[in-house]
């Protein structure tokens, strides 16, 4: 095998032991009842999304192995399912994933816009991280809400009717760590006016 | 037109509890469903009402529950797919946010209707804030004996889960979310045999979308008679068209089948007109996958008759002058909306999300993004537009799953419609460079 092959993110294994809480191996070990008996690989996905959220916001090959010997399955079969997903992070993100949708809707409503200026701002480019590790910039397909374009996810919350003042808001509140009113909470038609 | 069926009482303060749920008439139909009627005789009101599939195809939903192996023996599964991802489609998650008690109920009748003991709901991992209010809800309704065992004394039993995926386009396919629910990658599978007969874990298995489930419940206490008479022929009942783009109010709309589509974009009880006082241009009525139509063609058919929001009226012409109601994604294009930079987003979008499997998707849709974004960076030729015709005709058909004709559709559509903006952006390289995608009306926050 040649060198390239071995330096593939697949391959880094820093054999760092891992482990849940045993309060995550509870809500784990109910996810699994949720299935019919011997179909605990249907668990998978829920699995892997709640290691991402506990191990620092992205998956690595320790992890992934860790999670396979909780479900009984191979280490190819996490690999598989990590690798195919776009909400799967296989390299390390900064604190906030700020994931801008660059589908047709939102983009002919200055969705594009939107990605350039927090290019500017944060002075990445889509898809690096910023130097203090603070912010991860990604371009994503269609999150489901068109009718509020342009939107944005930050890690799990969604941003909607976004305009330029507004992000300048929302990178100064999550600078300073301040919890946003959720967009979740508001109703459509607040969120209209 | 108003006529509200999946979003009654979607107003009502706190509708989302279970308590003010049943205040207004909320789960009635489990009454009536699971102790007067049999499960064979739901099935029966579902065919008579006529109702189709809201996930995008419009197959008949009762047929579809027909078609379920009850002969095996073995277990029979009920997915819901809420797993909303076609661009330019919201209406699920504006559903089960904020009546979420609605598809609950709707899914208890249909899995008795089905025979099945365990049913899932497939929600696409973003929408995280949805998975807790779905959970909140289930949670409400295993505590009042709606959901569990022996439901309301009937000797009923159910088990409701979410399941929660993790960004990928293809698991909205049917086969391809029962991989995924299995806990591996999206591929979607052969068919036949199809779901009902071999499904989740092998087993019989019926997949519906949201929408088409939060009707179930009206059937059953309205009858499907009652519900044959909304709409418009063999569209009948209710659909909700989430409505995007250069419109002045996006949002979803609950409307009644058959309401005229110039209504539907001008009314301000709907979109309320182009945005900006601008011209209309184009419309692509049922979500990205479905053919884009200019204002002539969206507005009137081919003869000249109004044209209205139905499977029949939409699609009326074929693919030559037609399009589809799809899964109610109404993305709205103003004049100055780029037809050729939007032909490559969707193009981008395609590539992405396929999975891979058969080469003509695989190759097709990478060949033809590539194509269209050598034609709108001001590099393409003349003969590039016939290419993308070639290369979208040999995916269609030729393909595993739907995925391909989804990806094939929308360029040749564009290019059926608007050649003369492709060809201009062949001919005038130096003047597109100044077209923008959509502009933000911005306050200068540089200075
Ligand atoms: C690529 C692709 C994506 C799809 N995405 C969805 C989706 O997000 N939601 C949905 O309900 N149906 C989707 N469908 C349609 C499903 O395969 C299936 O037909 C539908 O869930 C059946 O439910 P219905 O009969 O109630 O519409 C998709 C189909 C394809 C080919
Ligand atoms: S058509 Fe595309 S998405 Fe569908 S199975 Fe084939 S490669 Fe996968
Ligand atoms: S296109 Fe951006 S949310 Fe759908």
């Amino acid at each position: 095998m040649s060198e390239k092959h071995f330096k593939h993110k697949l391959y880094v294994k820093e054999n760092k032991a891992v482990a849940f809480s045993p309060t995550t191996l509870e809500k784990i070990n109910t996810i699994i009842s949720h299935y019919p008996e011997g179909q605990q690989k249907s668990a998978l996905i829920p699995v892997l999304h709640i290691a991402q959220e506990e191990m620092g916001g992205s998956l690595n090959v320790d992890i992934m192995e860790y999670v396979a010997s909780l479900l009984s399955i191979t280490p190819i079969e996490v690999f598989e399912v990590a690798t195919f997903y776009s909400q799967f992070y296989l390299e390390p993100v900064g604190k906030y994933v700020i994931e801008v949708c660059q589908t047709g809707p939102c983009a002919i409503c200055g969705g594009e816009d939107i990605m350039a200026y927090l290019e500017e701002k944060l002075e990445i480019k889509v898809g690096e991280t910023t130097s203090d590790g603070l912010f991860s910039l990604k371009a994503v397909e269609c999150l489901g809400a068109c009718g509020s374009a342009p939107v944005m996810q930050v890690n799990t919350e969604f941003y909607e009717f976004l305009d330029l003042t507004k992000i300048d808001t929302i990178l100064a509140e999550l600078r300073s760590k301040k919890e946003l009113k959720k967009p979740e909470e508001q109703t459509w038609k607040e969120r209209l006016s | 037109m108003e006529r509200k069926i999946v979003l009654e009482h979607i107003d009502v303060e706190g509708i989302q509890h279970l308590d003010v749920y049943r205040q207004h008439g909320g789960y009635l139909s489990l009454k009536k469903a699971l102790k007067s009627m049999t499960p064979d005789e739901v099935v029966t009101e579902v065919k008579t009402a006529g109702l189709r599939g809201r996930g995008g195809a419009g197959f008949p939903t009762g047929m579809k529950w027909s078609f379920i192996d009850k002969k095996s023996g073995n277990p029979r599964y009920l997915i819901c797919n809420a797993d909303e991802s076609e661009p330019g489609t919201f209406k699920d998650r504006y559903l089960m946010q904020h009546i979420p008690h609605r598809l609950i109920e709707g899914m208890i009748c249909a899995a008795y209707a089905l025979g099945a003991n365990k049913a899932y709901i497939y929600v696409r991992g973003e929408f995280k804030a949805v998975i807790g209010i779905l959970n909140t809800a289930i949670k409400e309704a295993y505590a009042a004996g709606l959901l569990g065992k022996n439901i309301l004394g009937s000797g009923f039993d159910l088990d409701l889960h979410v399941h929660s995926g993790a960004g990928a386009y293809i698991c909205g396919e049917e086969t391809a979310l029962i991989e995924s629910l299995e806990g591996k990658r999206g591929n979607p599978r052969l068919k036949p045999p199809f779901p009902a007969i071999k499904g989740l874990y092998q087993c019989p298995t019926v997949v519906n979308n949201v929408e088409t489930l939060a009707n179930i419940g009206w059937i059953v206490n309205n009858g499907g008679e009652e519900y044959a008479k909304i709409g418009i022929g063999r569209s009948t009942g209710t659909k909700l068209i989430s409505a995007c783009g250069n419109i002045n109010k996006p949002g979803v709309y609950e409307i009644e089948l058959g309401l005229p589509v110039h209504e539907f974009i001008y009314s301000n009880d709907y979109c309320g007109g182009i945005k900006g006082g601008k011209e209309l241009k184009a419309v692509v009525p049922g979500g990205s996958s479905v053919p884009i139509l200019p204002k002539e063609l969206i507005l009137k058919t081919i003869e000249g008759v109004d044209r209205l929001m139905s499977y029949e009226s939409l699609s009326e012409g074929g693919f030559i002058s037609g399009s589809m109601l799809g899964s109610g994604g109404f993305i709205v294009f103003d004049e100055d909306a780029c037809i050729v930079r939007n032909t490559y987003n969707f193009s981008r979008f395609y590539h992405h999300e396929s999975c891979g499997q058969c080469s003509p998707c695989r190759e097709g849709t990478s060949w033809m993004e590539s194509v269209l974004h050598r034609i709108e960076n001001g590099q393409g030729k003349t003969k590039d537009i016939d290419l993308l015709v070639s290369i979208a005709s040999k995916i269609e058909g030729n393909t595993i799953c739907p995925l391909g004709d989804a990806a094939s559709w929308p360029v040749a559509a564009a290019i059926r419609h608007f050649r003369h903006e492709f060809e201009f952006h062949v001919n005038h390289p130096e003047l597109i460079k100044n077209i923008k995608h959509g502009n933000l009306e911005k306050l200068d926050v540089k200075n």
